[in-house]
């Protein structure tokens, strides 16, 4: 459930970008005050064992999708949440840089997703109440098994809603929703079964790991309620702000958002006939009526006011055409060139 | 020179889960000896090593690097002086390139970047390894990363140099290799291995350790040639003494394992 | 409940294949060309400059991006990069993009002229321009690891502000990636070699693999440690600057700035092609 660069737009991305640096920032500066020089190394292979379990995928019956461990809560077990969240937060950029998965720009909101939730969210909040102090074996499933299924909707709640707040796809909210949080049902299920055999097997071979990481940290764990509740403000007036900025600059984006979210759901496109296509089409046109013949200085105003795309100017769509071609072509054609030229040198 | 000293007297060391890993074990190394640690697993030799450079603080008795004791507050100082190879480079070298993983000790010494610099190249240099600066460790084959993993260490320039299995699971070439580099060192030298003929070309001396103890110390060629010590010790002739009349008739093939 | 199964097929496709992706990458971002020269802050500048700007195109727009391509196209050709793996890299990781954005011609039925007399679904429009968007953006995020080595990307990460705590774990896990890749393909073979032919392995097995790599990475991390102690390890891991940002990377940067800020706010391809129509005609 990587979110993906295509589906974002530049005031969601950059917002999640900032929110995910401002909590590495945080994790950092906490783990500086009081870390064990030890940590150090083991943080980092950490990070490389995740990437290389994540690697071994296992299909999750009755679906047909692949589910891998996230690791997110193990991590935060295993090492403590501000340890965890760094280690996640690594796993990710080189995740995004090697596999692509999701691209540079997404990569702020998949560390939102995937880091914070499970570390400072879902392992605070529902882990610690439930597995007590971890001495319990019984605890441990039920409670690796909830905060996993927790994080894990949180996360794919959160791609559900950054995907429609970037106004790229026509989805409907419930449709999307329905379709991701199931999907991610089962995928925390495995999560929170893997998580827990993995902390038993460990507890049994060498308990002292669990001890000392326990003990590492103070029992409330560096983590307050009031921390996470700032936390969530923060994040609040990062997207409200995201929000305003969107709403103040891409209307028709909003009003496309807000109209499927209040729930006409299902198939809406059956409502609303060629005529009312027609006339919001019309609606967006009149938004910025002289696109076709703007000089392009006109336009320098500002990135964001560039026009939405439907305008059915004939000439000015196949002039378009003619030209995106040829620049693909031209493009391409560079490339080619390049190539073509070293390999001559070369031999 | 006397600061090429290493001395151990009467150390032992318990783990914190009780097992006592060294039971009053002392010797005396001077400046330029290479000396080797042979014994079987679980002898001891990885305890006794850890407790040169200070990773490891005796439960009794006392370490000495030149005149400095070995005590908390002087490992920094102690880990100037006494440098130690791991066994596995993958451990050994643990910075994203191979300048990087050179230039980690220098840097940590406090030196300034141009110095570092020079000694990155010299220490290179010395192992034959100059070409691969901006290597990533894992791109290096195995005899590669054992040269550069002795680099990062000689880079700082120790009095004392200690080695755990420099040669482990190289290919014979690169094993040869590793033999002739160490011989080109004028360090004064320990080496723990179960590769006896390398102690053999390596080490002049060598001191066997069984059950936290040492149980013989001597010239090598005495020692290795030794076959009922060496069988008590679950090791057997290195090669290249198999095959001579001091092995007798029965040959030592199977020890019993502990 | 239902154990999830580890299809040993599906694992060796995917190991093996990304294994040997991420290889080939990493051993692409070593060469020496005159874009793997350039700073890796400059291309990471650039890089991330070239996302936003390709992303802040509304939902409809398709033609304006096609001159995007020019960024991956040039620095695949000038850093010797073979196109045919970075666009094979690409569609592997595409069904999320795909996935989510197929629904736009069945939600988004409004219509839209592309040329006299022909018209189409804006919600067709809408997904041809994510998914150029998606090629666009990822391509670029894998030019820039192919020509850039990771370490140069932290040191720029570094430089440009990030923790010195989170590069250095960064650093580590691209150090141990590689090892504990092969550990990891060592211990699933071993297991294989085992299960005699047996399809699919219980999530049991799937368990004990982690828990067994997780206790080795945690005595591989201890032996770490010891290592960076006998080397004089005091709690930071030092770096040493080694880039100079130089002339040729100012003009790199101001180039692709410049690119990115002209396709951006002129309709490329229009004027292009009303000139050409101009002529024509």
């Amino acid at each position: 459930m990587h979110m993906a660069d295509a589906l974002l737009s530049p005031a969601v991305g950059t917002a999640f970008w900032a929110g995910a640096i401002g909590t590495i920032g945080f994790a950092s500066r906490k783990l500086k005050a009081r870390l064990d020089d030890r940590k150090i190394p083991l943080m980092g292979v950490a990070g490389a064992f995740i990437f290389a379990s994540q690697m071994i995928n296992f299909t999750i019956p009755g679906t047909g999708s692949s589910g891998h461990l996230g690791g997110g809560l193990i991590l935060t077990i295993l090492l403590g949440p501000h340890a965890a969240f760094l280690v996640m937060a690594s796993v990710l950029t080189v995740q995004a840089l090697f596999f692509a998965d999701g691209g540079l720009l997404a990569l702020g909101c998949n560390i939102w997703n995937l880091g914070v939730y499970p570390c400072f969210v879902a392992w605070p909040l529902i882990y610690k109440p439930l597995a007590g102090d971890g001495r319990d074996r019984r605890r441990i499933l039920p409670a690796s098994v909830a905060s996993a299924v927790a994080g894990l909707q949180m996360g794919a709640f959160s791609v559900v809603l950054q995907t429609l707040l970037s106004g790229k796809i026509a989805l409907p909210f419930g449709t999307f929703l329905l379709v991701m949080q199931p999907i991610h049902l089962a995928i925390g299920a495995v999560e929170g079964f893997v998580t827990a055999g993995v902390i038993h097997y460990v507890r049994a071979v060498r308990p002292e790991m669990l001890d000392s990481v326990a003990s590492t940290r103070p029992l409330a764990a560096g983590i307050s309620l009031r921390n996470v509740l700032a936390g969530f403000i923060a994040l609040a007036v990062v997207t409200g702000g995201a929000l305003t900025w969107f709403a103040s600059t891409h209307p028709d984006g909003l009003e496309w958002s807000i109209e499927r979210i209040s729930g006409k759901g299902g198939l809406p496109g059956q409502e609303h006939g060629i005529a009312a296509a027609a006339k919001r089409l019309q609606e967006k046109i009149a938004f910025l009526p002289d696109y076709g013949f703007k000089p392009p200085e006109g336009k320098s105003r500002g990135t964001e006011e560039a026009p939405a795309w439907p305008n059915i100017d004939a000439g000015t769509s196949a002039s378009g055409l003619i030209g995106g071609l040829l620049v693909l072509a031209m493009a391409l054609g560079i490339g080619w060139a390049i190539r073509a030229f070293r390999g001559k040198r070369s031999t | 020179m006397s600061h090429h000293l290493l001395e151990f007297n009467d150390v032992r060391f318990r783990y914190p889960d009780g097992t006592e890993a060294l039971r009053g074990v002392s010797f005396r190394i001077t400046h330029g000896e290479s000396v080797g640690i042979v014994g079987a697993n679980g002898a001891g030799k990885s305890t006794l090593l850890l407790h040169m450079n200070g990773y490891l603080l005796p439960t009794a008795g006392f370490v000495t690097v030149g005149e400095v004791p070995l005590r908390k507050e002087t490992r920094p100082e102690i880990r100037r002086k006494v440098g130690v190879v791991f066994q596995n480079p993958d451990d050994q070298l643990f910075m994203p390139t191979v300048f990087d993983d050179v230039a980690f000790g220098p840097l940590n010494l406090g030196m300034p970047p141009d110095r570092v610099r020079e000694r990155v190249r010299e220490a290179l240099y010395r192992v034959n390894a100059l070409t691969l600066a901006d290597k990533p460790p894992h791109r290096l084959s195995g005899g590669q990363k054992s040269a550069v993993a002795i680099a990062t260490v000689i880079a700082m320039e120790p009095d004392i140099l200690v080695m755990d299995e420099p040669a482990a699971s190289l290919d014979p070439k690169s094993r040869r290799a590793v033999i002739g580099l160490l011989n080109t060192f004028a360090h004064s030298k320990i080496v723990a291995s179960h590769d006896l003929d390398l102690i053999l070309d390596v080490c002049a001396r060598c001191l066997v350790i069984r059950d936290g103890a040492i149980v013989a110390d001597g010239p090598s060629a005495r020692i290795l040639s030794d076959a009922t010590l060496l069988a008590e010790n679950n090791l057997e002739l290195p090669l290249t003494l198999q095959g001579r009349p001091a092995m007798g008739g029965n040959a030592p093939m199977s020890a019993p394992r502990s | 409940m239902g154990d999830p199964c580890v299809s040993r097929e599906a694992f060796h496709m995917t190991f093996e294949a990304s294994f040997s992706g991420i290889g080939r990458l990493d051993r692409l971002s070593y060469r020496d060309t005159a874009v793997h020269r350039l700073d890796p802050r400059a291309k990471v500048v650039a890089t991330m400059l070239y996302v936003v700007a390709v992303i802040s195109f509304p939902k409809y727009e398709v033609l304006s991006l096609l001159p995007f391509f020019l960024f991956p196209v040039l620095m695949a050709a000038l850093g010797d990069i073979p196109a045919g793996f970075i666009a094979r890299k690409v569609v592997a990781v595409s069904p999320f993009a795909v996935f989510v954005g197929m629904f736009n011609p069945l939600f988004d039925p409004g219509t839209v002229a592309i040329a006299p007399g022909v018209s189409v679904s804006a919600g067709w429009v809408s997904f041809a321009s994510i998914l150029v968007k998606f090629a666009l953006t990822i391509s670029a995020a894998l030019l820039l690891i192919a020509t850039t080595s990771f370490p140069g990307i932290c040191r720029a990460f570094r430089r440009l502000g990030m923790p010195a705590l989170f590069v250095s774990q960064l650093l580590f896990l691209y150090r141990y990636l590689f090892v504990l890749m092969e550990e990891t393909m060592r211990v699933v073979r071993a297991r294989d070699l085992r299960s005699f032919g047996r399809r699919g392995t219980g999530v049991r097995v799937f368990v004990r693999i982690v828990a067994t790599l997780f206790l080795r990475t945690v005595e591989r991390a201890e032996r770490i440690y010891g290592a960076m102690l006998a080397r004089g390890f005091r709690g930071e891991v030092p770096s040493m600057r080694r880039e100079a940002l130089g002339p040729s990377d100012a003009v790199f940067v101001l180039a692709a700035a410049s690119f990115f800020a002209l396709c951006r706010l002129v309709p490329v391809p229009e004027t292009i092609g009303r000139l050409v129509r101009g002529f024509a005609g």
